[in-house]
């Protein structure tokens, strides 16, 4: 049976990871490499690396790090952040990368899907979206959730799904932080409205969360940044408990 | 150890030659036939569209190279399905080492996600490839076409029906998951591979 994923993302800055960490045994704590392979190691299906970088020499040295992670990790992994135009996808795709997430850039420009998946295939392209709910509805954001648009999430969603993204990274803004939980109502929405996976962000904070993000909001895979860097919760007692839980995960 | 990975127009042929190197054998790139008939080992990996990549094989005579190799070659993803009679994928006729026709996944109810992309797991493991392995084994696939199962099936996955996994006749072998992306299982896969 397909397993459900756990997807620890890492955001990095000038090569280094910004969020402090409980790893004891690596070399260089801050090294994304390391920390990745450490994740691999721990049973993590799948990683992602978000380049917060604004220079030009940051971005040059993400690239270095993703050509550092495609020799040394051997689990798929997804590079985003700063990703504009196809040019900039196929240099991740040639430096190791196996998928890319767009954001803003796709809110933006939304025939860079079509481009992406028409190149490279379905399988490459994650759309991320950043939404909050408030009265109006499900809004989504640009730019890390600091401006807002005239999509909503759910049809800004469906029009991803046709034109051609293989998967949907949706991190509700409302919850990102609170670790109290996925925003499991609008995910079993997306999941049952859309053809292709949907990764759970923002709200982690127990096991539990991640049981109700797969049982309650019946999302495919789930991630998380802090609860993991910090030591809060690992992944091999997150996935026995799942498995007890009769979630199927990859043990 | 003379490891050679087909060099033709498919993506992601450097994972392959990454796992290689972190079992500390450095492959060679290549598609000059005598290279391919001397090394020990060859692997075919690829992701990409069959009728694309059949044409490319055709073009550089690597069709017939590949067929005739008596050296162990290991197929990975479309290299799997590429090493079949026919694909569904473009209407292809592909390289006919395997008995069995490519089909499209075709999805019968709405948690049928295509394609078939994540972890999921190795059932009835028999072959020299899977030495040691249990039943249920996870591994790494991203496909939305598929092998049925047939007599050269030597492992079968689950995925709205059962399909196979990998494939295994004389000195050809084939995953259709992807062996350099499956972790430390994988990573045996492979090894398993370079000891045959």
């Amino acid at each position: 049976m397909l397993a459900k994923r756990i997807i620890p993302c890492l955001d990095v800055k000038d090569g280094q990871t910004v969020k402090g960490t409980n790893f004891v045994n690596l070399r260089q704590a801050g090294d994304p490499v390391e920390l990745g392979r450490a994740y691999s190691e721990q049973g993590a299906d799948e990683l992602v690396f978000l380049d917060i970088t604004a220079s030009h020499e940051g971005r040059k040295t993400f690239t270095d790090m993703v050509q550092r992670v495609a020799a040394e990790v051997s689990i798929p992994f997804t590079v985003g952040g700063g990703i504009s135009e196809l040019k900039d996808v196929e240099k991740m795709l040639s430096a190791g990368a196996d998928k890319v997430s767009i954001n803003s850039a796709a809110l933006r420009n939304p025939g860079l899907i079509d481009e992406i998946t028409y190149n490279f295939g379905s399988q490459v392209c994650v759309v991320a979206i950043d939404a909050r709910l408030d009265e109006k509805g499900w809004t989504c954001y640009l730019n890390g959730g600091r401006i807002p648009t005239d999509r909503g999430l759910f049809e800004w969603a469906h029009e991803a799904n046709e034109r051609g993204a293989g998967e949907i990274l949706f991190t509700s803004m409302n919850h990102d932080g609170v670790k109290a939980g996925f925003a499991n109502e609008a995910l079993a929405r997306l999941s049952e409205e859309l053809t292709i996976p949907i990764i759970a962000s923002g709200g982690a904070g127990c096991m539990e969360h991640f049981r109700d993000a797969f049982a309650v909001g019946h999302a495919d895979a789930a991630l998380a940044a802090s609860v993991f860097h910090f030591g809060e919760i690992g992944i091999p007692e997150l996935k026995e408990y799942l498995r007890a839980e009769k979630i199927n995960v990859r043990l | 150890m003379n490891v050679a990975v087909v060099k033709y127009n498919a993506g992601n042929i450097y994972s392959v030659i990454h796992a290689l190197q972190r079992l500390g054998v450095n492959p060679i790139l290549t598609d000059d036939p005598e290279l391919l008939q001397k090394a020990d080992k060859v692997l075919f990996p690829g992701q990409g569209e069959a009728s694309n990549a059949m044409h490319y094989l055709r073009e550089h005579g690597l069709d017939k190279v590949i067929k005739d190799l008596k050296n162990p070659i290991l197929g990975i993803c479309i290299g799997q399905q590429l090493m079949c009679r026919h694909s569904e994928e473009g209407d292809t006729d592909c390289l006919g080492i395997f008995d069995a026709d490519v089909l499209r996944f075709v999805p019968q109810k709405h948690e049928d996600k295509v394609p078939h992309m994540g972890w999921n797991q190795l059932e009835g493991p028999k072959s020299e490839l899977f030495k040691g392995f249990c039943e249920g084994e996870f591994v790494y696939f991203v496909h939305s076409f598929y092998v049925p199962v047939c007599e050269n099936t030597i492992a079968t996955t689950q995925y709205i029906k059962p399909f196979s996994a990998a494939l295994h006749k004389d000195n050809f072998y084939a995953t259709q998951f992807h062996p350099e992306k499956s972790g430390s299982v994988g990573e045996r896969i492979i090894k398993n591979f370079l000891e045959l």
